[in-house]
């Protein structure tokens, strides 16, 4: 098992190099950065000096082989960069983005399979009747709601309205403010689940060792408990660990909404901003996220499924 | 049939949101940029503002009808861009293998590890906000499922024997690829597209939201929730009524989506009975 | 009574199927009345095409029917009880531990995520009320019963880690493990290798013989029949039209059906009297007239199951 993670954890490097490579190939075509920002927007306008000086400092002025090289070789060393807002490195100010962020897409993901599996076990036991249906129309429903209104219509019911739970904000160990940008961001991936998860069902149940199953006697809770909730699970969790993947990124707006301090809002920030530094490190970490969750799937597979070689 | 319903439904909304668009410039009672009368913002629904006016005393109904035109051109451009892509890198991938093939599929593996609205927004930054920098934006962030569709239909029928067939005749690659394969995955291709149209509005709606897509005062359904979101005290109509619109947009094309998926190819339906 | 030598009473059958019907949906209908008795301890074979409703007569036995089929018709009495008059719960009570039932595909009909043994086990635990441990002692002795090689080990396998032919004898296992009265093989070593089929249908055989199991043995292929079955009745179409012992019925067919049945097998070698020669096709034996009125034919699209959904 060991040599197999780290047989994944290699193969994670040539995409993130090549994603890498994609960012920076993007970012140097920008007319402009932050340096030229503050010359066009200011009051001050910075003569060419400084304007050279600030370029030779980050390196701007080198070719862009060289720069790239520079970030590869940087990163190799767990160097991200120095941040052209702050002049600190990088990472300082990605780091302290980064539990929020993950709590934020663990409770989403939390609130999405607690609903969202059970519904759709429950919606396939039934298929064809009303709840099912319902349950169905709820579900895409979900997955064409546009999160950022959702959240909106939370907060102005929940926190605005009722007053009960606050609209935005961050206090580290407490859970009333994580309970609405969760929600929103979990209704997205809530729908899906339960929808992918009433398919593995009705897959599962129209197997033929279902029917051996029923030949042996076995009563209907039975059934389902020993013999169907397992290989519905194994259908499901691919979904699962897609949606928690990229959740990082959907959580882009909803961290916004709610002024949630973590690396979805950096990223608008640092956009906003021509700071490309952060941005780079911003996107890796994002990718790196996903990569990871992805091998934990696979991981999780090889131990749940008897079938799977880990090799 | 549940299936026809949801196709039924989803061609209703559908249409309902692009005749919305076609005809914004007729039917809007208001122009929804300059007919902005400060005197009367953030007033609710009434007979004069069916519903409703936004911060600046823009009429609500207006703005969502020209936001409409924007909504579809971004969604129906960029599925149609995402698609040209998609297939062409697929079905060429399928078609010759070998070196291309890889590189095709190691680059559809980046694109799949980048979530869509990073990738998008990274290029927005690049290009600048806008509609045409939102088109390309858009049409190059989501081409991989598409290209992974093309590139398997692809292989399976070049197992087939009318492929060997033709090439025997004496058909050129380019005219197998167009005239034997293609037609044969446009099935598949349409229906990742028509969904496809739904997540497109929703990153329009999303990156205008945050200020990097349309920006005010060209109506977007997006950027009218920014607005909207400082007054949502005052004047929450302002931002349900857009939220309504992407929303019943989006749903619409899931549904024809959906629909669609379900009359083509049974074998990717999400199983009825 | 007189004086007279009475007649050896013949034992009260183990299944006594009288007149089923089973149709689908509204006014069609796929079985026209179906009527045979199994003995206790016999074998009794239903030969048919594909589509001639021998399956579902087993099925329907077993009370494992999908949704749109459903019995229309006539009675099942098992043991002196019509299981159709049975409310479910009674009925999945006798379901593995009176009356048991073999499938086609051994690669499909195991649960690929528990080991072979625990599915056996769980028999044991369900029907006979023990605990795990001593059923996971129980199914040892069952894998060694259907001649599996090394049972401990076997036990403790997954089903992708064994043959065909060794998951087609757990699942015999399975069905045998309480001893049922019954036991249906539904087309048991179709899907086998030809050097494996002997092997099973042998294995079958012996165990129900040993055990007085009476068996149901649904097959296509009158080789099978032949070999296994004191007594067949033949299937066309939703009717069963001919039923006799089975020597008899190979030497002197009575319905035009079995003659057709009969004639369409492959000649084996150049040598036989009539020569090579090519397959007779059923239809140019048998006449339309003679199968009797059209009756629709169950042909399954693929993938579609006709079994319970409970």
């Amino acid at each position: 098992m060991l040599r197999f993670i780290l047989r994944r954890m290699l193969q994670m490097i040539p995409t993130l190099l090549a994603v890498v490579l994609i960012i920076f190939v993007i970012f140097s075509v920008v007319p402009g950065s932050f340096i030229t920002s503050l010359m066009s927007e200011g009051r001050n306008v910075m003569n060419a000096d400084v304007l050279a000086h600030l370029n030779q400092q980050f390196g701007l002025d080198k070719p862009l082989p060289v720069r790239l090289w520079d970030y590869l070789w940087g990163l190799a060393h767990f160097d991200l960069g120095i941040s052209y807002r702050t002049r600190s490195p990088v990472w300082d100010v990605i780091e302290p983005r980064l539990w929020p962020s993950v709590k934020l897409a663990l409770a989403a993901m939390g609130f999405a399979a607690v609903v969202g599996i059970p519904l759709g076990f429950l919606a396939a036991l039934k298929p064809g009747s009303v709840f099912d249906t319902g349950t169905m129309m709820m579900a895409v429903s979900g997955l064409s709601l546009p999160e950022f209104w959702f959240g909106l219509l939370l907060m102005y019911v929940f926190a605005l309205h009722l007053g009960l739970l606050p609209s935005f904000g961050y206090q580290a160990g407490s859970v009333r403010y994580i309970i609405l940008p969760a929600v929103a961001l979990g209704v997205s991936p809530m729908a899906l689940l339960a929808r992918t998860t009433r398919a593995g069902v009705l897959d599962v149940m129209n197997a033929d060792f279902v029917r051996t199953a029923r030949a042996k006697g076995l009563s209907e809770p039975r059934l389902v408990r020993a013999h169907v909730t397992r290989n519905v699970l194994v259908l499901v969790l691919t979904t699962l660990g897609l949606q928690v993947g990229s959740l990082m990124g959907q959580a882009i707006v909803i961290e916004k909404l709610f002024s949630w301090p973590g690396i979805g809002s950096l990223l608008v920030d640092s956009v906003s901003t021509r700071d490309i530094p952060v941005v780079q490190g911003t996107v890796i970490v994002i990718v790196l996220w996903f990569l990871v969750i992805n091998m934990l799937v696979d991981v999780a597979y090889a131990a749940i499924d008897p079938r799977i070689k880990v090799t | 049939m549940r299936v026809r319903f949801n196709f039924a439904l989803g061609l209703v909304l559908a249409l309902l949101v692009i005749a919305a668009a076609i005809s914004a410039g007729w039917i809007a009672p208001y122009d929804p940029i300059f007919d902005a009368d400060l005197m009367n913002s953030e007033m609710p629904p009434s007979w004069a503002h069916w519903l409703g006016t936004d911060g600046q005393g823009r009429d609500v109904l207006s703005r969502i009808l020209y936001g409409a035109r924007v909504s579809l051109t971004v969604g129906l451009v960029s599925q149609l861009i995402n698609s040209c892509i998609g297939t062409a890198l697929g079905v060429s991938a399928g078609y010759f293998g070998g070196w291309w093939d890889d590189l095709v599929n190691g680059l559809t593996n980046v694109m799949l590890a980048i979530p869509s609205l990073v990738f998008a927004l990274a290029i927005m930054a690049v290009l600048g906000p806008g509609l045409p920098s939102l088109l390309i934006a858009l049409g190059l962030t989501n081409w991989s499922w598409t290209c992974r569709i093309a590139r398997s239909s692809t292989l399976s029928l070049k197992n087939q024997g009318f492929v060997q067939a033709a090439k025997t005749a004496g058909f050129g690659d380019t005219n197998i690829m167009r005239t034997q394969i293609l037609p044969n995955i446009l099935g598949p291709v349409l229906v990742i597209a028509t969904l496809g149209i739904g997540g497109a509005v929703l990153a329009e709606a999303a990156l205008s939201f945050l200020g990097v897509g349309i920006r005010p005062p060209q109506p977007s359904w997006g950027n009218m929730l920014t607005d909207a979101r400082e007054l949502i005290r005052t004047a929450p109509w302002a931002s349900i009524f857009p939220g309504l619109a992407i929303f019943i947009t989006v749903l619409g094309f899931n549904l024809l989506g959906d629909g669609l998926r379900d009359m083509l190819d049974p074998h990717m339906r999400t199983r009825r009975t | 009574m007189s004086g007279a030598p009475s007649e050896p009473m013949l034992p009260d059958p183990v299944l006594s199927v009288r007149d089923l019907r089973i149709g689908v949906g509204r006014g069609n209908e796929l079985l026209h009345g179906v009527s045979f008795d199994i003995l206790p301890g016999e074998t009794y074979g239903l030969v048919g095409e594909s589509g001639s409703g021998k399956s579902i007569t087993g099925l329907s036995v077993m009370g494992l029917l999908k949704r749109p089929l459903q019995v229309t018709g006539g009675s099942v009495v098992f043991r002196g009880q019509d299981v159709l008059t049975l409310g479910r719960r009674a009925r999945r009570k006798l379901r593995g531990d009176r009356m048991a039932m073999v499938f086609q595909e051994p690669m499909t009909a195991l649960n690929p995520l528990a080991t072979v043994g625990r599915q056996i086990a769980e028999m044991f635990v369900i029907h006979r009320g023990m605990g795990w441990a001593q059923a996971r002692r129980k199914a040892v002795e069952a894998l060694e019963s259907v001649r599996v090689p090394a049972p401990e080990e076997r036990a403790r396998s997954y089903p992708h880690q064994l043959s065909g032919g060794m998951r087609q004898r757990v699942m015999i296992a399975i069905a045998l493990a309480c001893r049922p009265d019954l036991l249906i093989a539904d087309e048991p070593t179709t899907a086998l290798d030809v050097t494996v089929q002997a092997g099973v249908l042998e294995l079958i055989a012996e165990l129900c013989k040993a055990e007085g199991t009476a068996v149901l043995l649904v097959s296509h292929d009158l080789g099978v029949i032949a070999n296994m079955c004191r007594r067949v009745g033949v299937m066309d179409r939703g009717r069963l039209v001919e039923e006799q012992d089975t020597r008899a019925l190979f030497e002197n067919p009575l319905h035009p059906y079995t003659r057709g049945l009969l004639a369409a097998r492959p000649r084996l070698g150049s040598r036989s009297p009539a020569g090579r020669g090519r397959l007779t096709e059923l239809d140019q034996v048998v006449t339309g007239e003679e199968r009797g009125r059209e009756a629709p034919t169950l042909t399954t699209p693929r993938g579609l199951r006709l079994e319970a959904s409970a």
